[in-house]
């Protein structure tokens, strides 16, 4: 595949990545989705998850903490809190707060207002777990 | 003239300020340099982001979202961002007086102007001239996104409330280390910056979830990401001025230094030279 798409990856601190890309995946709210050189142009947001990137043949995976995937002209722009590389993560920490979000989830009622809050902590923690342990698999 | 003892005692003292203040410098040019690069990280994300808001209001009909909603601007909030401390030049005594004249001058086309200020030296100013409707101090020693998320909700729940109708913010814009431009930018309603008819026409997105939905986190989010610029600013801002404060500050103490140390030199001489005189005269009309 000739074609390729640029991939940019900011976040409020800084930004993370800014490369050439052959395919991209990346969960959206209504689901997952992959987008390929050539796609029409496409906004989307995105929940807490989990986004590939494939280039070359190689695959890398990075842990999102919600926002925008925005998409035109083969030029992708994600816009997000958070994004973490498998090498950022720390599984120790992210093992300790799915500890303690499980644990809070369980003595909530899921009307409460921080129900939400620890769902979405104990969200961020698999995903970082799934991401770090991809990486680890290759 | 002064005493020896005297000259020497304010040079020991002006000497000392010196030191103040050339560590004082050393302190803010090390939290500057950190300070600007936070800054220099956060302009992207906010150009783009500005960028995706563009491009949903691009293809916008009606009112899709309250914080778009225009009503007769009667209530205003003007959000006052300053440093919490001082010795920083005119960096905050400007933008004070900014705000002063903003609102006597505004006075007269808004039934009320409520305040909101961030920084400890704003509020100080602002809370004997006018109502101060809220105040946040000491956010800006760490200026963390999660701070802004806090304010920005503050702001949207009054907004949406009718608590006001149009929001401005107020803040040192971080130019260059020397400069800082004080800055007015409209928060709430958001306009929608119309499209000059030289543009390109919009491209036609494909929308997932529908554009209302995408509106409304975005919309939020947009203004938790211009406070947190304006709370970047604020910090680089006053870090450099506080630099350049100090740096001329320790150029003044060594000027007086030099001019004392002068002074200081002359009075030596003088009683030198006086006491010399006494000698040979003494000696002189012993030999007499």
């Amino acid at each position: 595949m000739a074609e390729k798409m640029n991939l940019e990856i900011v976040t409020p601190y800084s930004k993370v990545l800014d490369m050439e890309v052959d395919e991209v995946t990346a969960t959206g709210k209504l689901g997952e989705f992959g987008v390929l050189p050539g796609h029409a142009p496409f906004l989307t947001s995105l929940k807490i998850g989990e986004l590939a990137y494939k280039n070359n043949g190689i695959t890398e995976h990075m842990a999102l903490n919600w926002g925008y995937f925005e998409i035109k002209d083969d030029r992708i722009i994600v816009l997000v809190e958070t994004a973490e590389t498998p090498e950022a993560i720390d599984v120790e920490r992210a093992k300790a707060a799915q500890g303690r979000a499980e644990e809070a989830l369980k003595k909530l009622d899921p009307e409460d207002k921080q129900f939400k809050i620890y769902e979405a902590a104990l969200e961020r923690a698999l995903i970082r777990m799934q991401v770090a342990a991809k990486a680890a698999r290759k | 003239m002064a005493s020896l003892k005297s000259i020497k005692k304010r040079i020991v003292s002006v000497k000392n300020t010196r030191q103040i203040t050339k560590a004082m410098k050393m302190v803010s040019a090390a939290k500057l340099r950190r300070a600007q690069e936070n800054v220099v990280a956060a302009r992207p994300y906010a150009k783009k982001l500005g960028e995706v808001l563009q491009a949903l209001s691009a293809n916008l009909e009606g009112d899709l979202h309250p914080l778009l909603e225009k009503r007769e601007a009667k209530k205003l909030l003007l959000i006052v961002l300053t440093s919490d401390r001082g010795l920083c030049g005119g960096f905050n005594s400007n933008l004070c007086k900014a705000a002063d004249r903003y609102i006597k001058e505004k006075s007269d086309s808004y039934e009320q102007i409520s305040v909101m200020t961030i920084g400890r030296k704003g509020y100080e100013f602002l809370k004997s001239r006018y109502t101060v409707y809220k105040n946040f101090s000491n956010v800006l020693a760490k200026p963390s996104y999660q701070t802004a998320a806090m304010l920005a909700q503050e702001v949207i729940n009054g907004f949406v409330e009718g608590e006001y109708d149009q929001v401005e913010l107020l803040y040192n814009s971080f130019r260059t280390v020397m400069t800082q431009d004080i800055t007015f930018q409209q928060m709430l309603p958001v306009e929608p910056e119309v499209k000059g008819a030289t543009e390109e026409t919009p491209v036609e997105y494909i929308y997932e979830p529908s554009v209302s939905d995408l509106l409304a986190e975005i919309l939020p989010k947009n203004i938790e990401v211009q406070i947190f610029k304006a709370m970047l600013e604020t910090v680089a801002g006053e870090h450099g001025a506080r630099m350049t404060a100090m740096d001329s500050a320790s150029k003044n103490a060594n000027e007086m230094i030099g001019k004392l140390t002068l002074q200081y030199n002359r009075a030596r001489q003088a009683a030198i030279t006086t006491e010399l005189m006494e000698i040979i005269s003494g000696s002189e009309s012993i030999k007499g």
